[in-house]
């Protein structure tokens, strides 16, 4: 899966939104060996950001300890019909992604 | 009473013309330093006072160390930041997460751990500094290899 | 790299007695079940289905998973079962495959050629399967159970769940034959018990955490019969597709939740 597919969810809580985002990236240590023996370059997710109506509310720097795939949950105040979600990412090679979603 | 709301995901895979516009530049000498003391030392954070306002809900044996689910929460009025450490990892910071206005001091995260070792967070609440920690087993290290 | 292996430690420290370990290791299993990337696995498969593939340039969305070209609610769960058009019980994924080759006109060395990936890649088997298996959630485990090559196929799999074979002599009853068993910190399942099976059934296929991998049924039987140091089965052969038969009919009635997380 090329720059990997992401998903997000989100569930109304009690005065707040639940937002679950997925996304696909290898999160390589640098430690791993592959099958031929030879150690597998650092490739991770460094950056992550989350924006409600484009203002940032969630700025992240994560390191190579987080697991292949993350998968984040986030809780942000209120939440209304319409408003527009996006979470981005971008890892250690200058790769980036994001997705977006409108409350419904 | 909870209703779940669907959206439809808008899957996305967007290619920034402009490089990505974090506002906070990922802290290289941070991640790379081998103790907790250090990268405490290089983000400018201290220890931190216990407090039992800050929880950490994980479990207390995660079967593989690949994938050890946490999720952090903060009752401690005014946090804007949540900093996690795993003490054994080669290199103990993991993650620093910033909540501006519009977002609660909540993340949950899946996390790599290498050994059995203590899961440390560091909470930023109006220029004052607290801590946490839970022990969680790892019964198989979850590294690489 | 140190693993840290705490089976007897876990058990003989004070605090956690055996089956605080049990309740712990269930706590573990439900967060990473709640935060599991198993859908991205899903979303895959979905495109997948829909893409035009082979030299007939066809999408699977005519195959017939037993209950009609393209119905994919509650496929899975009617799994395994008897198919009049080929007149054989087959399982998701030999289904599959009839209907890449059937509908896609691909050859069978084309779409078996990698059914089982990795880390890095997923095989088109393995998205497939999470995204069939996916369509089946929140129903009962219900298997074809009443033609007479089902019941064949479900005894066939009982025979050969007992039936001792390659090096070692093993059997899947060697381990999974007796309660209480475990290796390491894996419990051993009675599968050949409706109790043991029922939880088996239901988690199949699975993200697997330790390999950050999608597996499948057809994966499992494959690498059972490695770890039993015997030849490994063809890809949808009719032992694997049995001794599926078998263990999910043993299973039947467990509710299906979706695609499953295995450490």
């Amino acid at each position: 899966m090329a720059a990997g597919p992401m998903k997000m969810r989100a569930t109304l809580g009690q005065g707040f939104t639940d937002v679950r985002v997925l996304m696909n990236h290898p999160m390589e240590t640098g430690q791993r060996k592959d099958s031929d023996g030879k150690l597998v370059p650092m490739h991770f997710i460094q950056n992550l950001t989350v924006k409600v109506n484009g203002k940032l509310v969630v700025d992240a720097q994560i390191s190579q300890a987080v697991s292949r795939n993350p998968v984040f949950s986030f809780r942000l105040k209120g939440g209304a019909k319409g408003d527009k979600i996006e979470v981005a990412w971008m890892d250690n090679k200058g790769e980036s992604n994001s997705t977006e979603m409108a409350l419904a | 009473m909870n209703r779940i709301r669907r959206a439809l995901v808008a899957a996305l895979a967007i290619g920034l013309a402009k490089p990505f516009a974090a506002l906070a530049a990922w802290n290289k000498e941070a991640f790379g330093a081998k103790t907790p003391g250090d990268a405490l030392k290089n983000l400018g954070v201290p220890s931190g006072a216990p407090s039992g306002e800050l929880h950490i809900e994980a479990p207390q044996i995660a079967e593989n160390g690949a994938v050890v689910p946490i999720e952090i929460s903060s009752n401690i009025p005014g946090t804007t930041a949540l900093i996690v450490l795993i003490e054994k990892n080669p290199f103990p910071l993991t993650a620093r997460f910033d909540f501006k206005e519009g977002a609660l001091p909540f993340v949950k995260v899946n996390v790599k751990m290498g050994e059995t070792s203590d899961v440390r967070v560091i909470a930023e609440a109006g220029g004052k500094h607290f801590t946490a920690s839970k022990e969680i087993k790892v019964t198989i290290g979850g590294c690489g290899g | 790299m140190r693993a840290a292996f705490l089976a007897a430690a876990i058990v003989f420290t004070g605090a956690a007695s055996a089956q605080d370990a049990g309740k712990e290791i269930q706590r573990y299993r439900d967060m990473v079940a709640e935060g599991s990337p198993a859908e991205l696995f899903e979303l895959e498969g979905e495109t997948l289905w829909n893409k035009p593939q082979g030299p007939k340039n066809v999408s699977l969305e005519r195959c017939d998973l037993g209950k009609g070209p393209g119905v994919l609610k509650g496929a899975y769960a009617a799994l395994p079962r008897y198919f009049k058009d080929v007149d054989r019980v087959m399982d998701l994924e030999t289904r599959l495959l009839h209907c890449m080759t059937v509908l896609q006109g691909r050859t069978l060395e084309d779409a078996t050629k990698r059914v089982f990936g990795n880390a890095d890649q997923p095989s088109e088997m393995e998205s497939l399967s999470a995204y069939v298996a996916a369509q089946s959630r929140g129903m009962k485990m219900a298997p074809g159970v009443s033609h007479p090559k089902e019941k064949q196929s479900i005894e066939l799999g009982r025979a050969l769940y007992f039936h001792r074979v390659g090096a070692w002599d093993f059997s899947c009853a060697t381990c999974h034959g007796d309660e209480g068993k475990r290796i390491r910190m894996q419990e051993l399942p009675v599968l050949y018990k409706p109790q043991g099976a029922r939880a088996t059934a239901a988690s199949w296929p699975a993200y697997r955490v330790s390999t950050s991998s999608f597996v499948t049924l057809q994966w499992r039987m494959n690498d059972c019969f490695r770890q039993m140091r015997t030849p490994e089965p063809n890809f949808g052969s009719e032992t694997t597709v049995a001794l599926i038969h078998f263990i999910t009919a043993t299973g039947a009635g467990a509710t299906y939740n979706g695609p499953g997380n295995k450490r």
